[in-house]
């Protein structure tokens, strides 16, 4: 009888392919497809790039349910694992970070990196982060508008941030932006093995001159602390310091330069958020731009390891489940009139860092480097607008985070 | 209120300290949470309703009285 449950699937006809693009239109919300789904189909299978099927999940309460539920897998090497592009099974082979690890793995290796990023570690780096912000607007406004605020701006405040965090010179910021970029390309699956090759060779050739004089900085601690101890792999380290460089600043990133967009397209808004200089009220507006733009686009991506009974479906064992985070942002039931920006509104149970005990070990580090910059730019640059037309702005649909190649502004 | 925060799920994701800093900390160390008041004073009780909902680990557990 529990066939039945699966195949009338509350739908009939062919399964829609995921994922799917927003639209230019509507840049700031989840795409119309995937919220006609969590209308009508919110546990939908659905058509994956490869011509595999997927359980999605666009639904608040469905996917936090799941994303808690010990009988889900991250273990991106785990068959029935939907693949997110082509090439990524095979540089999941080469090397894999606790993110795509199950428990105790993971929490082992998670807990060798947590203790920076807790909260009043982050918070002892605020003053630094402003410092940092200020003068990066200093530069900018001496130079000529228009300017690109991504490459002025957006991109360089997250990798002079986690670049002093890890202890990577700033100096290379071309290159590991570049090859982050490519890393995380959906379409580009040569180019993107390419990038974990480069950035490889490149980070473990740092730990190696960590291990030989040691620094003040994280890659240092756990060079000499855990590999030169034999708790940790020298190769574990090296997913490791890839993980926290490419999700330190490609996520932030893209949400500085979306948020800006956003904030600019949403004039009230924007004038209520540079009238206050409250914490509380920026923390929120925060947020509440995380829940909208929810900038992760690709889902997080599982596999049931048992048979799960959920809503009126049944997820078999060993079947693939995506968890979209950004339409459970936009469900209804939980925020109200949901592609409007309120920054006025209490978004703090978001899901845009995921759910369960791969969440986001960056969140805090991401909100004190947003405050900063949402409390800063709109007030220090109060005449910021854009320079060209919104319709025609270089979207990124093919990664899997999403945001803006270029953003062009003038002041 | 008696709070219950289960050490060995915390995913140090540090929700809790946003939350309800009177009642949270982290540990230094790894950011794993540490309960400050297992039983806060009425006016904390919306905060550690907060912290327990967004918690990702479902690590704290509130007994209402």
């Amino acid at each position: 009888m529990t066939d039945t449950l699966t195949d009338t699937a509350s739908d009939t006809g062919p399964e829609p392919g995921y994922p799917i693009d927003r639209s230019p239109r509507c840049p700031f919300s989840p795409p119309a497809g995937l919220r006609e789904l969590q209308a009508t189909a919110p546990l939908r299978k659905v058509r994956l790039w490869n011509g595999s099927a997927a359980w999605l999940v666009t639904r608040y309460e469905e996917l936090r349910a799941l994303a808690g539920d010990p009988r889900i897998s991250s273990d991106i090497l785990r068959p029935g694992f939907p693949q997110v592009s082509l090439g990524s099974l095979e540089r999941a082979r080469r090397q894999t970070s606790f993110l795509v690890m199950d428990d105790p793995a993971h929490a082992r290796l998670r807990r060798m990196v947590t203790g920076p990023f807790a909260v009043k570690r982050i918070q002892a780096m605020r003053p630094e982060i402003q410092r940092l912000v200020d003068e990066l607007i200093d530069t900018m406004l001496a130079g000529p508008s228009p300017a690109d605020l991504v490459r002025e701006f957006a991109l360089p405040l997250p990798s002079l941030v986690i670049c002093h965090l890890l202890g990577v010179p700033y100096a290379d910021h071309a290159f590991f932006q570049r090859n982050s970029a490519a890393l995380l390309n959906r379409n580009s699956a040569d180019r993107a093995t390419e990038a974990q090759r480069i950035l490889t060779d490149y980070l473990d050739g740092l730990i190696g001159e960590k291990l030989a004089r040691p620094a003040d900085d994280l890659l240092s601690a756990l060079a000499t602390e855990q590999v030169a101890t034999g708790l940790l792999e020298r190769r574990d380290l090296t997913a490791i310091a890839i993980l926290l460089l490419v999700a330190g600043h490609e996520t932030t990133a893209n949400m500085i330069a979306l948020g800006t967009l956003a904030l600019l397209r949403h004039p009230d808004q924007l004038d209520a958020l540079r009238a206050t200089d409250d914490p509380a009220r920026i923390a929120a507006a925060v947020e509440e731009l995380l829940r909208q733009l929810t900038v992760v686009q690709t889902g997080l991506r599982r596999v049931a390891l048992e048979d799960i009974e959920i809503g009126d479906q049944m997820i078999r064992a060993g079947e693939a489940v995506i968890l979209a985070i950004d339409a459970a942002n936009h469900d209804a039931a939980v925020f109200s009139e949901p592609d409007r920006l309120d920054l006025g509104r209490d978004a703090r149970h978001h899901v845009a860092f995921g759910y369960g005990v791969h969440q986001c070990l960056g969140q805090q580090l991401a909100r004190v480097e947003l405050q900063v910059v949402y409390g800063t730019l709109y007030r220090r640059v109060p005449t910021l607008r854009l320079a060209g037309d919104p319709a025609e702005l270089p979207y990124k649909h093919d990664s899997i985070v999403y945001g803006v190649h270029e953003l062009p502004v003038a002041w | 209120m008696r709070v219950t925060l289960h050490q060995d799920k915390c995913v140090a994701s540090g929700q809790c300290v946003l939350a309800a800093q009177e009642v949270f900390d982290q540990r230094d160390e790894d950011g794993v949470a540490v309960l400050l008041d297992d039983n806060p004073p009425a006016e904390a009780h919306d905060d550690v309703r907060h912290a327990a909902a967004v918690c990702p680990a479902l690590a704290i557990t509130l007994a209402e009285s």
